[in-house]
């Protein structure tokens, strides 16, 4: 097991803040969200790796058979529910923000200051 | 009986019904299934509390997966403890509150509105409960995805978009943050119990990992909690969503962060020796007590009404970490203490906001300066409201202050009462401020530090109809929580009954023998407490003085003053700076937060061994 996968994970994710920090658009943000989410997917994934070891399915393979970690899998799709709730609702939120505002740059959405 | 999961069940069961009904569903109908589920969950979040009131803890195992001899949980648990109880039976009476309260507030209600509320409170409900790392992060979320709906409930205009949109970027951020955590405790420990992975971690020798993964985890609850820097989101979306919303988020969302926080601390993080104490407790601290001055400040600025109390519960959220930062019984006592009295009080006062709108069509201090005269019964019920959360003694929030000013003091930290009533008395000052203008017409309509702030609000009052006499189900909710909050102080021995609840809230090795091995231990003794102390009184004494004086010089001053003087350009000057700070914009907020990490990261990275 190699440390490349925690670094992938670290950079998508300082890589998705950054775009969120940066953005001029509501929808690139919004997708900058669920990059860094992905973050999480890679974490999840890499920590339940184990070499040389099959899927977690015992159909036709001894139980005693080396299989990664179905626990942490069963957590990433968990988190993919999670994704997909979130991120419908925000979409929703940048059409309305488009109807309300007529933009979807989030510098101009200024009706909260202060 | 299983009373833990029902307390869950039911309220997600009738938001299932009401949301399967749609528009088929009358109102009225709507309005008797939803509080019915609501009340019902107050009874059985009551009947756990009542069960585990004298430092119990009952551990319900899902589908009957009770852990394998030597101690491995495979299944995932509920353990109640009194301080969850607790805190879950208050967001029940909350939410049974609020429905209560909406029921003339909204004149014209999507049936999804009760829905949403149900399922908001059986994620609050599940997060006290869990004991599960991972299913707290998924009630975590499942209490954050209403919310985030409820907040941009009015989709319809422009604030409550915005509100929305921050609300759950931010959040959703620090959820991410948290998961990140609980992944890298999963790895070392191959455990998500609470339980399993405190007995795991705390036979192992010193691990940075293990600060990172701490850091990330407690991230997401401070996010939730509105700790500065991370409290951006807080006032964005209080000010946007509805009243009886707000009586949620600021009465009990805000404070199940800090219950997240203290709960992993205390079960899973306490045992580990790479977590140096000093270095945590001045960490959180410091974090608690600049929030608790930065939210008193920002009040202090506000003319929004609601904006206003949301910057009033960023300052008592501070107060709440510093206390559970002391890591002491008598702190977390007070603190748990201390937010029942807060929410109920806070509760009231946005319910009496809204009445304030429903009567007089704006939630804008200055605009509505004196013309409450005629409202007397919800005056009064606003300055009292005041009062108490500038903790007036021997009242709830008074009772819950002085035991965490005494855990400070035992603890050697003498300055943080005196900087507890400077919070203090800014927030209570501002609400107080509001309250004897709107109320009794006193002073000048305009404060100094808003003199430049005229922004336009342009906000449709939230109800509409009879303006001519208050509901009764609008006021006697509101009274009703008020006076839960006063009563709380009154209570004899109530102080002994919360410091056991705290004592058993921190043994570590007391919750995981029961939890792994089913082991009941001894109870807490209860600690024979002399009552609040002298130099409590004279604290609490000064914050109410403190608070009146504050009020009194923000409405009168302006007239006395003849010219602007170098000390009121710097204070305006700095006041348009800490304004400008909260710039509504969702890419500071998340810089803000990736810095916060970094703070955090580094100021109790710093002290491994």
């Amino acid at each position: 097991m190699s440390v490349y996968p925690y670094i992938v994970a670290g950079w998508i994710m300082v890589v998705g803040f950054f775009g969120i920090a940066r953005s001029r658009n509501l929808v690139h943000l919004i997708l900058c969200v669920s990059v860094v989410q992905s973050a999480t997917y890679v974490l999840l994934l890499a920590i339940g790796f184990r070499d040389h070891a099959t899927a977690p399915i015992f159909q036709g393979v001894a139980p005693t058979a080396r299989a990664v970690d179905p626990v942490v899998q069963s957590l990433t799709l968990t988190d993919v529910v999670v994704e997909a709730t979130v991120v419908a609702l925000l979409l929703a939120l940048a059409v309305d923000a488009v109807k309300r505002f007529g933009t979807l740059d989030p510098q101009d959405l200024r009706a909260l200051k202060g | 009986m299983a009373v833990a999961p029902l307390a869950i069940v039911v309220p997600i069961l009738a938001a299932c019904l009401l949301i399967a009904g749609g528009k088929h569903v009358p109102r009225r109908l709507a309005d008797l299934v939803a509080l019915g589920a609501a009340a019902a969950t107050a009874v059985l979040c009551a009947i756990l509390l009542g069960r585990v009131w004298h430092g119990h803890l009952e551990v319900y195992w899902f589908g009957g997966w009770h852990p394998r001899p030597h101690g491995i949980a495979l299944g995932i648990d509920l353990a109640v403890e009194p301080i969850g109880a607790g805190a879950a039976t208050l967001a029940a009476v909350l939410m049974t509150a609020a429905l209560l309260y909406s029921q003339r507030y909204f004149e014209a209600v999507a049936p999804f509105f009760h829905g949403l509320m149900l399922v908001f409170l059986a994620g609050m409900v599940g997060f006290a409960l869990s004991g599960d790392l991972f299913n707290m992060f998924v009630f975590f979320e499942l209490m954050s995805v209403p919310a985030y709906a409820l907040t941009g409930y009015k989709v319809e205009e422009r604030g409550p978009l915005q509100g929305a949109l921050g609300f759950a970027i931010t959040n959703s951020l620090g959820a991410f943050l948290t998961l990140s955590g609980i992944a890298l405790l999963y790895g070392p420990t191959g455990a998500l119990n609470l339980a399993q992975i405190g007995a795991s971690l705390a036979g192992h020798h010193p691990d940075a990992l293990v600060i990172v993964a701490f850091v990330l985890v407690i991230t997401g609850f401070l996010v939730k909690a509105a700790a500065v820097p991370f409290h951006f989101w807080l006032a964005d979306a209080h000010a946007t969503a509805p009243v009886p919303v707000c009586v949620l988020f600021s009465g009990i969302m805000v404070q199940l962060g800090l219950l997240g926080v203290a709960r992993v601390y205390w079960t899973v993080f306490s045992g580990q020796p790479a977590l140096h104490a000093p270095a945590l407790v001045h960490t959180l601290l410091a974090l608690g007590v600049v929030t608790a001055l930065v939210g008193g400040v920002m009040a202090f600025l506000e003319r929004h009404l609601k904006r206003l109390l949301a910057f009033s519960t960023i300052s008592h959220t501070g107060m709440f970490l510093a206390g559970i930062a002391l890591l002491h019984a008598h702190g977390t006592a007070g603190v748990a203490l201390f937010v029942a009295a807060h929410g109920l009080t806070k509760g009231a006062l946005f319910m009496v906001i809204g009445i304030t709108s429903h009567r007089l069509g704006s939630v804008d201090e200055v605009e509505l300066h004196g013309r409450g005269r005629g409202l007397w019964a919800t005056g009064s019920l606003f300055i009292v409201g005041a009062l108490a959360l500038a903790s007036l003694p021997p009242f709830g929030a008074f009772a819950g202050k002085s035991l965490i000013e005494e855990a400070a003091s035992g603890r050697g930290f003498h300055w943080i009462a005196p900087v507890f009533v400077l919070g203090s008395a800014l927030a209570a000052g501002a609400i107080l401020r509001a309250g004897l203008g709107i109320f009794l017409g006193l002073g000048e309509a305009r404060p100094p530090a808003m003199e430049q702030e005229a922004e336009a609000e342009t906000e449709t009052p939230e109800t509409k109809g009879s303006v001519s006499r208050t509901p009764a189900v609008m006021l006697v909710p509101a009274t009703l929580l008020l006076a839960g909050g006063l009563a709380l102080g009154l209570i004899p021995h109530i102080d002994a009954a919360f410091e056991r609840a705290a004592v058993r809230f921190q043994d570590r090795a007391a919750y995981a023998a029961q939890v792994l091995h089913g082991h009941a231990t001894a109870l807490p003794s209860a600690h024979v407490t002399s009552g609040p102390a002298t130099s409590s009184y004279l604290y609490g004494a000064a914050a109410v003085i403190g608070a009146v004086a504050f009020a009194l010089a923000a409405l009168y001053l302006p007239r006395v003053r003849g010219r602007v003087t170098v000390l009121s350009r710097a204070g305006t000057g700095a006041a348009r700076l800490m304004r400008a700070w909260h710039s509504g914009h969702i890419g500071d907020y998340a810089t803000w937060l990736a810095v916060g990490v970094v703070i955090l990261g580094w100021s109790l990275g710093a002290a491994i061994p």
